[in-house]
């Protein structure tokens, strides 16, 4: 088997510091194709993740009507966040922060069980490299062909070859742009909006911007992305432990490496013989351009790719699988040192992550489900905190919030409680038989001026609770405000 | 330790097998691993940006001046622009702000929050100097709060004193003043009218000497404008005596002060100043703060 003449690029001989350049330029990865379990795994999560992606903002969700109908909508107009039958209102902002800390600590956990599985499968980076590559390989060949064609001088095919590959490129990543707006307006009409060269500047603006990240992220970065700038695999080497499963080389099975042949006859003699026969396929298929037995380093991103070159590599020779697996450091100490096997998934710290995510996603999914449909928030007048009418009665002024969660129209009976002798009054609306009514609109929130008159004499620098109430006409559901009268 | 470039010893780190760059700290040393070309390349951009920039847009300060840039861009404009695309966007909300009465915008429930939100940023702009940040006033300022009115609290006299202000100038303004009687009256009679005065509002006695001779002064020289009763006069603009609010202070001394030097504090005219739109917002939001009649 020759290898075709390739002009490859070694990494500057490390003689003298003097020599050694300042920059270094990106040494080409040619990652070869492979089958197998993880492969697959590989696939289908991409299928799964780029088709949510891309087809969720067109999920109907019926919501009645004044309400949009889109299932996941980013509606900042109107200040409203839809997620099927979850509503969130700018001041539920908290549920967003408690999915970033969920997200965070699954990361976690993800990280003590796995490692950099993230990495590996379900990094956005790592997902749309992956369907650049299979574009790449689609239209330019496998590793070998790449490599041959890019060494070669500039021919009609070749360059047919890149304009092909670029252009699909383009055209993923502008849908990939192109998706993305869709969550924060009405799929279709922004579709033929877009279309029509009628949607709004922004709108093209994000596409524009999105196309060219994708395109120079998955295209042209890749592993660099990973090794330069991604901050995780800083903060990933602090949070994980001898217990998390990494994707290894069992050094111990495998040196002393050596081809098929000489491993046979130094079995023959009875001499030490490694699994490795040093055949690279592990290095090939990399995407990041790794050898990942030199053990664990930073550019690795754990896919497990290699395990499937090596596992197809290993059926061929006759030895068994797993030459590189995922493995723990002390699983691998522990078989060096002749101990039995440890396998410990449950330990204290993914105990503790297991018990954190129940507890803030648990906290979530209960406030989510006794949240009410009303609210009422009390701001006192601070300038002046009250007001003596010229009869002597006592006055203080309150600007009160109501919120109306319901998709239709609402009236509340407002009251307070707690000073003595006091009536309350609602600038710009009438009192009617069952005391003070503000009605509030679908879907929204209204700001009243409260104002709460008491003829008796107070002692001076009294302060009183007072607790206001609105209660549903129809339906008599309430929601309190506490705060104070303030006396002279 | 060594400093830089001083010793470039073509060391080779066993473990990783990189050359390192001769620097040594205490017993650590600096392996030699180049950045990546493409980060070379993308400062050198950020550089040419930045010329890019001081040639277009405004950077350079001059002695007396600044460059203007060749795009002729400037944040004043920029601004002026923003505010012209807003004014054309709320034009169709403003306009049923300035067609309405004021009676139904304080009916209508979002004329009124619309006139309220307008108000609010108008009165903290040009009134909340005087009047506070919440219509609380202070001394010689009135407090908008409660319901007593020099001028009427009614929609219609809000927009009239807005409009026109106090002792202005403006010839529609309102115009009066509390009288000195310094040198009209004595001493004596003074302070006897100043106890009668405490005793309408029930903060003193009524059945003193001084209060009696009081009253007597009262009758003859401040009645013709506080009235016999002394509840003043809405359209003079004179004081309710019997109430317990007071513009410049109720103790003794204070009326003392206010009948020998008389009083008479201006209200600046806004009519010229603000457009008839934002006055009528700011009179329904005067009104609305709970003292409006």
């Amino acid at each position: 088997m020759t290898a075709p003449a390739v002009k490859t690029k070694t990494p500057p001989a490390a003689a003298s510091a003097d020599d050694a350049p300042l920059y270094e330029a990106r040494r080409q990865i040619y990652p070869q194709s492979v089958r197998g379990r993880l492969r697959t795994i590989k696939w289908i999560v991409l299928a799964v993740t780029l088709g949510i992606y891309y087809f969720l903002p067109f999920v109907r969700w019926n919501r009645g009507p004044g309400a949009p109908d889109q299932a996941v909508l980013i509606d900042f107009p109107a200040r409203r966040f839809y997620f099927f039958f979850i509503e969130i209102w700018p001041q539920e902002f908290y549920y967003v922060a408690g999915l970033l800390i969920l997200a965070a600590l699954i990361l976690f956990l993800m990280n003590a069980v796995a490692g950099r599985v993230w990495c590996g499968y379900l990094c956005p980076q790592t997902v749309w490299t992956d369907l650049f590559m299979a574009v790449e390989r689609l239209i330019e060949g496998d590793r070998r062909q790449r490599m041959v064609e890019d060494a070669g001088p500039w021919t009609l095919d070749k360059f047919a070859h890149k304009l092909m590959k670029h252009s699909v490129w383009l055209l993923i990543a502008w849908w990939t742009g192109g998706a993305w707006v869709l969550y924060f307006a009405d799929a279709p009409t922004l579709v033929h909006e877009l279309a029509t060269f009628q949607a709004p500047t922004v709108a093209y603006v994000a596409i524009f911007t999105l196309t060219f990240t994708t395109y120079s992220l998955a295209g042209h970065m890749r592993e660099q992305v990973c090794t330069y700038m991604c901050p995780w695999p800083r903060i990933q080497a602090a949070l994980t432990d001898e217990y998390a499963l990494n994707v290894t080389y069992r050094y111990d099975r495998g040196e002393p490496r050596g081809s098929v042949k000489k491993a046979a006859a130094a079995r023959a003699e009875g001499k030490p013989a490694g699994d490795c026969i040093d055949c690279h396929q592990c290095v090939n298929v990399c995407p990041t351009g790794v050898d990942i037995r030199q053990g664990l380093q930073l550019a690795c991103i754990q896919c497990g790719l290699c395990i499937d070159a090596c596992n197809n590599i290993m059926d061929k020779v006759d030895r068994p699988r797993g030459l590189i697996a995922y493995e723990s450091e002390a699983n691998l100490e522990a078989r060096v040192a002749g101990k039995p096997p440890v396998r410990r998934i449950v330990r204290p710290r993914t105990i503790l992550y297991t018990a954190l995510i129940v507890f803030a996603g648990g906290l979530m999914l209960f406030t989510l489900a006794n949240r009410a449909n009303e609210g009422l928030n009390a701001i006192h007048d601070r300038n002046p905190l009250f007001v003596k009418l010229s009869d002597g009665s006592l006055r203080n002024a309150y600007t009160l919030r109501l919120i109306n969660k319901d998709l239709a129209e609402r009236g509340f009976i407002l009251t307070a409680t707690g000073v003595p002798g006091a009536t309350l009054s609602v600038v710009g609306t009438e009192g009617g038989p069952e005391g003070e009514v503000v009605t509030v609109g679908p879907d929204q929130t209204r700001e009243v001026r409260v104002l709460l008159t008491t003829k008796d004499r107070l002692a001076p620098g009294t302060s009183l609770p007072v607790t206001f109430q609105i209660r549903d006409q129809k339906s008599g559901a309430t929601a309190t405000a506490v705060d104070h009268f303030i006396g002279p | 330790m060594s400093t830089a470039h001083d010793s470039h010893d073509g060391a080779v780190d066993t473990a990783t097998g990189v050359s390192t760059t001769g620097h040594e700290w205490d017993g650590i040393r600096e392996l030699n691993n180049p950045l990546p070309r493409w980060w070379l390349w993308v400062f050198y951009a950020t550089i040419v940006w930045a010329f890019g920039y001081w040639v277009l847009y405004p950077a350079w300060p001059l002695i007396s001046s600044h460059t203007t840039g060749l795009l002729g861009w400037n944040s004043r404009s920029a601004v002026a622009m923003q505010l012209q695309d807003l004014q054309a966007l709320r034009a169709e909300t403003s306009m049923r702000l300035t067609n309405a009465s004021l009676e139904e915008i304080e009916k209508t429930p979002d004329l009124l929050s619309l006139a309220r939100a307008e108000g609010r940023v108008a009165f903290a702009d040009n009134c909340a100097p005087c009047h506070g940040a919440g219509g609380g006033g202070a001394k010689g300022f009135p407090n908008l709060n409660d319901d007593d009115w020099l001028w009427g609290g009614t929609l219609a006299d809000i927009q009239q004193t807005i409009t026109h202000g106090i002792r202005s100038g403006d010839d529609e303004g309102h115009q009066g003043n509390m009288t000195p009687f310094g040198g009209v009256l004595s001493k004596a009679d003074i302070s006897a009218a100043a106890d009668y005065v405490l005793s309408l509002s029930g903060a003193g006695p009524a059945d003193t000497p001084s209060a009696k001779k009081g009253a007597a002064v009262f009758a003859a020289n401040c009645a013709v404008c506080h009235g016999a009763d002394g509840k003043g006069k809405q359209e003079l603009g004179s004081k309710n005596l019997t109430d317990g609010i007071w513009l410049y202070g109720g103790d003794k001394a204070t009326i003392m002060q206010t009948i020998t030097n008389g009083r008479g504090g201006v209200m600046p005219a806004w009519a010229g100043r603000l457009s008839p739109t934002t006055i009528k917002a700011l009179t329904v939001y005067v009104h609305t703060l709970g003292g409006g009649q």
